[in-house]
């Protein structure tokens, strides 16, 4: 194992905005999961992958807090509705926002952990 | 069974921003007693996809969870239409979820297969008109 990516290390990129910080900074990002169907991404998404998706509601994060994903990448410039904004503050989920497209947001991901 | 320990949530259909706060809470109490985590994610994937339901499909219900030394028995209870075809529902890809539904992100049909993944045995009494009961069992090894 060479390079390890950290949640921490995403924020710093420039080619993310910081819609929620969370609190899991120092855990290493192992892959980027891509997937907007909940109950498909509920049993595919690896633990401490960046799942990225355009569902910004407050079921994306609910899911994301049970299979222990180490972020969200809301791709296409999609933000969290006021609801789900709320919790992720209150739960402190890192979420993420890319202006690109899901599959450009996920190679990004996947350059950077292979860097 | 005095080391059994039970968690009752009820679920209501109405407010659907608070839909899988059941499973959260108990997928914090499982962390906290130090139960091996593909246990715990196995208990939070089947218990979620069956809260959801109740939530979507139901008018909501009762979720009795019961803790032992070997085994975790989540029992959902619901009030909702029931199931006419149990087969059909267990199908993977077959839903009912309406557009409003599907726009956040449901409807792809996996929840019930999901929980018959994750759990280790699983039954579904239900009546139409009546109500379903979902009985799932994640065994402690
Ligand atoms: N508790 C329930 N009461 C009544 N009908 C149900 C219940 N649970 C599931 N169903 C029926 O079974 C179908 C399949 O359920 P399943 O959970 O597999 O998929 P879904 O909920 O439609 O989509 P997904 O779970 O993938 O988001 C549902 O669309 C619904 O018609
Ligand atoms: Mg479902």
């Amino acid at each position: 194992m060479g390079f390890v990516m950290t949640v921490n290390d995403l924020i710093k990129n420039t080619n993310f905005t910081v819609i929620n910080p969370g609190n899991n900074l120092d855990i290493s990002i192992n892959k980027p999961f891509c997937c907007d169907l909940l109950s498909i991404a509920m049993s595919k998404a690896p633990a401490n992958s960046a799942w990225i998706t355009v569902m910004g509601n407050v079921n994306t994060l609910a899911v994301a807090v049970l299979v222990d994903v180490a972020c969200i990448i809301l791709a296409d410039g999609v933000t969290l509705d006021l609801t789900a904004m709320e919790k992720a503050k209150q739960q402190d989920i890192t979420v993420l926002q890319s202006s690109m497209p899901i599959f450009e947001t996920a190679l990004l991901v996947h350059e950077l952990i292979n860097a | 069974m005095s080391n059994t320990i039970t968690l009752k949530y009820s679920v209501s259909s109405e407010d659907f921003t608070r839909a899988g706060e059941a499973s959260s809470d108990v997928k914090s109490k499982l962390k906290k007693m130090n139960l091996p985590p593909e246990v715990i994610r196995k208990v939070a994937i089947a218990m979620y996809e069956g809260e959801i339901n109740m939530v979507i499909h139901a008018n909501g219900g009762e979720i009795t969870v019961e803790i032992s030394p070997t085994e975790i028995v989540i029992i959902l209870d619901d009030i909702g239409p029931g199931i006419k075809d149990i087969e059909q529902a267990m199908t993977a890809g077959f839903s009912t979820a309406p557009d409003n539904i599907r726009s956040l992100g449901f409807g792809a049909g996996m929840g019930l297969p999901n929980m018959q993944k994750y759990s280790d045995e699983m039954s579904i009494k239900s009546t139409v008109g009546v109500g379903t009961t979902v009985t799932m069992k994640v065994y402690i090894k």
